[in-house]
């Protein structure tokens, strides 16, 4: 379900953080937490609150990877690309996955089911190569079991 | 030399029998909550009075879930790979007959290991202050505060000769010292838990395996800067890690080892955590700290230092979380005790990630001065499959290679340095034969230049322009020239850079290009790629004599570049090849191939 964007819950956020020197990538972690992403209407108003021009606060989305201005899709899949990953046959399995969804890195698919990122290095390299869904780890996995987990997070949204 | 382990378990002598799952996030990934969830059910089913614990993560990572399992007067028994079913089988049979179940049962090799930083790793409840207290926890925290003086502590981590693990392997003392002796009424002391290098983990473990430990550090760290609060600045991507350095501060307030006047003394500090957001820079110190005040992490000029003007431009000391979880140890034991663990001039133990093509990846903890082989061979089991081992990789995208020839090099800062590396988090990335190494220089050389923060030319533009270079040769489109032209794009990077991002970025290109030149070459001169990995280089075609004429690979083509019929054979056209590989994955005849 795509959630409206409340401006209660952003100001929830906003009286937690105010009077914190520096608290503007926590109170940025926390929308995002909320809402998958940052949207505008969140950063116009801690801009007001937290008195830091909007300008400055995009510089900051910007500028740290894990931050994003789109909303993404509905499940989000990130595959691990650190060393371990790598050597191990994570490019293989991000090609896989591009083929199948049709997408490219950063994009979402056409039904808005899944958002294919990729991010560097879990930190369970012992279990490389690594992909996640919203969370979920898959380790040691194989470009032919990617088909099958696929498949059953379509078949969740048709429930 | 003959040292006591002194992480080495006690005898189980509780009364209860006992069962421990590692849950670190590996652990997890690998199904660990359902293991847990297993046991607890079959032993209330059989009605068992039996203790069961969620850990932190036993080290041996490619063989998770693992299980340890201690009953009263025997040794105790770890178990790899542990599945629902044979959680039920261990109940039955271990836990009700005694029967160890031999076939499940995991060696971790634990000869040539000396857990300090790790000592309490897989052992105790990192939920859980009271199995830290129980051993030894906060007892150093106690000592340094009622029984010494800041600069009496600082001498005591000064004959320990403790070098920072976060990479660049700096005295701690002196840092210390420095941050002590700097003017303000306000300091601050962070410890860096960012943990950029990609394919290192150890940092995460600790954090979620023994987080008091690392809180400890912190806390007389910040007694002896004489600090007032402390952060834990711990990348987002460890939810884990952060959750339980949460729960670890409140319950160091609840306890009164955190907050206004620290077990009756007059030192009061206090703690919070803040993350990081995806950025490798920000492991840089002055990035850090920009992060921490809430901007964009591009490093700030230095000197001055951080110890002197820091966060907030207060005088600020930042250490690692390896080398914080090392502190309540040197203090309970003294720093003589430490100086005689290692090498003359790398002294203690360092964790090593020990990953890419070994057999039992995983986290190890030795003592200085052991070789990369024995780490590789006697520890984790060598090279998995097969194959030969070409190199290891050590310091992430700031170190180098360092190939098999001298794998018998005892490990310390100042062994690796001359070999081209660093020793760095302590990353141990093994490579065999089938990797290319023209395409790792790339893989490290991308990620830098992903990360760079862009605030200069040489890191920006030079990185970029290297990084086309290698392109090229990978491609077989490069020339010899192109080989001088990179050694003195990564000397300009070297000397020209602002941070020690930019500074190190060329490190895996120089030291590839010093011990496999001639793998260069072979891209540039026969346009080969002996290891199959750089997909310029690389061509598919289908083997006649060998097609049995299914079609499996013009169905799987996802490009129609398969051409042809069952009746007139099939071909692949090259300019519409995309080297995905799917054609050589799906022929069951070996007829298509690759090279
Ligand atoms: C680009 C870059 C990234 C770094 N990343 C980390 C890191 O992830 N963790 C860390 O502890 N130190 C990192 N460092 C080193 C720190 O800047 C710093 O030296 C270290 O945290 C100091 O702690 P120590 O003295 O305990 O080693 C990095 C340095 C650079 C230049
Ligand atoms: S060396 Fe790179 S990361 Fe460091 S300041 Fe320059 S551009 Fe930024
Ligand atoms: S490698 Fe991929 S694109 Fe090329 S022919 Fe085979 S299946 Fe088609
Ligand atoms: S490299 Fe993928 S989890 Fe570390």
């Amino acid at each position: 379900m795509k959630k409206e964007v409340s401006t209660g819950n952003i100001e929830k956020i906003i009286e937690k953080w105010k009077g914190k020197k520096g608290s503007l990538i926590m109170a940025l972690h926390e929308l995002q937490h909320l809402y998958g992403y940052i949207p505008q209407k969140g950063a116009e108003k801690m801009s007001t609150a937290l008195r830091i021009p909007l300008s400055q606060i995009y510089e900051v989305i910007t500028f740290y990877n894990l931050f994003k201005l789109k909303e993404p899709g509905k499940n989000t899949i990130a595959v691990c690309m650190g060393t371990a990953c790598y050597l191990k046959g994570a490019p293989e399995l991000l090609n896989e996955l591009k083929v199948l969804l049709k997408v490219e890195e950063g994009g979402t698919t056409k039904d808005g089911l899944f958002n294919l990122d990729v991010v560097r290095c879990l930190g369970c390299c012992g279990l490389a190569p690594v992909m996640t869904i919203n969370g979920e780890i898959f380790g040691k996995l194989k470009k032919g079991e990617i088909k099958d987990i696929l498949a059953k997070y379509k078949k969740k949204e048709q429930k | 030399m003959n040292k006591q382990v002194i992480a080495e378990k006690p005898a189980n002598n509780k009364v209860k029998s006992m069962v421990s799952i590692g849950a670190s996030s590996c652990g997890i990934a690998a199904g660990a909550e359902e293991v847990y969830k297993t046991f607890a059910d079959e032993i209330k089913k059989a009605g068992l009075d039996v203790e069961l614990k969620k850990c932190g993560c036993l080290g041996m990572c490619s063989a998770e879930p693992l299980v340890e399992v201690a009953i009263p007067g025997k040794p105790s028994v770890i178990y790899g790979k542990v599945t629902k079913e044979i959680a039920a089988r261990i109940t039955a049979d271990h836990l009700v007959k005694g029967l160890v179940l031999k076939e499940n049962v995991f060696e971790i090799n634990k000869g040539k290991q000396l857990k300090i930083v790790l000592r309490n790793c897989g052992v105790i409840d990192p939920e859980s202050i009271d199995e830290y207290i129980s051993r030894e926890g906060y007892d150093a925290l106690n000592k340094a505060i009622t029984q010494m003086t800041p600069e009496a502590a600082i001498e005591e981590l000064k004959k320990s000769g403790l070098r920072g693990r976060g990479g660049a392997g700096f005295p701690t003392w002196m840092k210390w010292s420095l941050t002590r002796a700097s003017k303000g009424e306000i300091k601050y002391i962070i410890c860096n838990g960012d943990e950029g290098d990609p394919g290192a983990y150890m940092d995460r473990s600790v954090l979620e395996g023994d987080p008091h430990s690392v809180l400890e550090g912190l806390i007389i760290g910040g007694f002896c800067a004489g600090a007032s609060q402390g952060f834990f600045y711990i990348r987002a991507e460890y939810p884990l890690a952060i959750d339980r350095i949460q729960k670890a501060i409140d319950q160091a307030y609840a306890r009164g080892f955190l907050g206004k006047n620290i077990l009756g003394s007059k030192f009061s500090f206090d703690v919070e955590i803040r993350l990081g957001a995806g950025a490798f820079v920000c492991g840089e110190e002055t990035s850090l700290i920009a992060s921490i005040e809430g901007e964009s992490g591009r490093p700030r000029q230095r000197p001055p230092y951080p110890s002197e003007r820091g966060l907030w431009g207060k005088p600020t000391m930042i250490n690692n979380v390896e080398t914080l979880a090392n502190i309540p140890v040197i203090f309970l034991r003294g720093g003589d005790w430490f100086a005689e663990i290692g090498t003359e001039k790398s002294k203690g133990t360092k964790v090593f990630a020990v990953t890419g093509k070994v057999k039992d990846s995983g986290l190890v903890e030795v003592p200085m001065g052991t070789t990369i082989r024995e780490i590789v061979f006697d520890i984790c089991g060598g090279i998995a499959g097969k194959k030969k081992i070409k190199a290891v990789q050590t310091g992430g995208p700031s170190g180098g290679v360092i190939p098999e020839n001298h794998l018998d090099t005892p490990v310390d800062y100042d062994n690796l340095q001359k070999l081209g590396s660093i020793m760095g988090s302590g990353g141990m990335i093994v490579m065999d034969e089938t990797d290319c190494m023209v395409d790792i220089s790339k893989f490290y050389l991308g990620f830098c230049v992903d990360e760079s923060c862009g605030k200069c030319a040489p890191c920006k533009i030079g990185g970029y322009q290297m990084l086309k270079i290698l392109e090229k040769i990978s491609e077989g489109k490069g020339q010899l020239s192109d080989l001088e032209l990179l050694k003195n794009l990564c000397q300009t990077m070297q000397k020209t850079s602002f941070c020690g991002l930019g500074q190190t970025a060329s490190n895996p290109v120089l030291s590839t290009l010093r011990y496999f030149e001639s793998e260069y070459k072979e891209h540039i001169e026969e346009k080969k790629c002996r290891s199959h990995k750089c997909s310029g280089l690389l061509n598919y075609r289908i083997v006649e004599e060998k097609c049995k004429l299914c079609g499996l690979c013009q169905k799987n083509c996802p490009t129609e570049a398969v051409e042809g019929s069952r009746d007139k054979g099939y071909k692949i056209i090259k300019s519409k090849c995309i080297k995905c590989g799917r054609c050589y994955d799906v022929c069951r005849f070996d007829a298509v191939h690759k090279g």
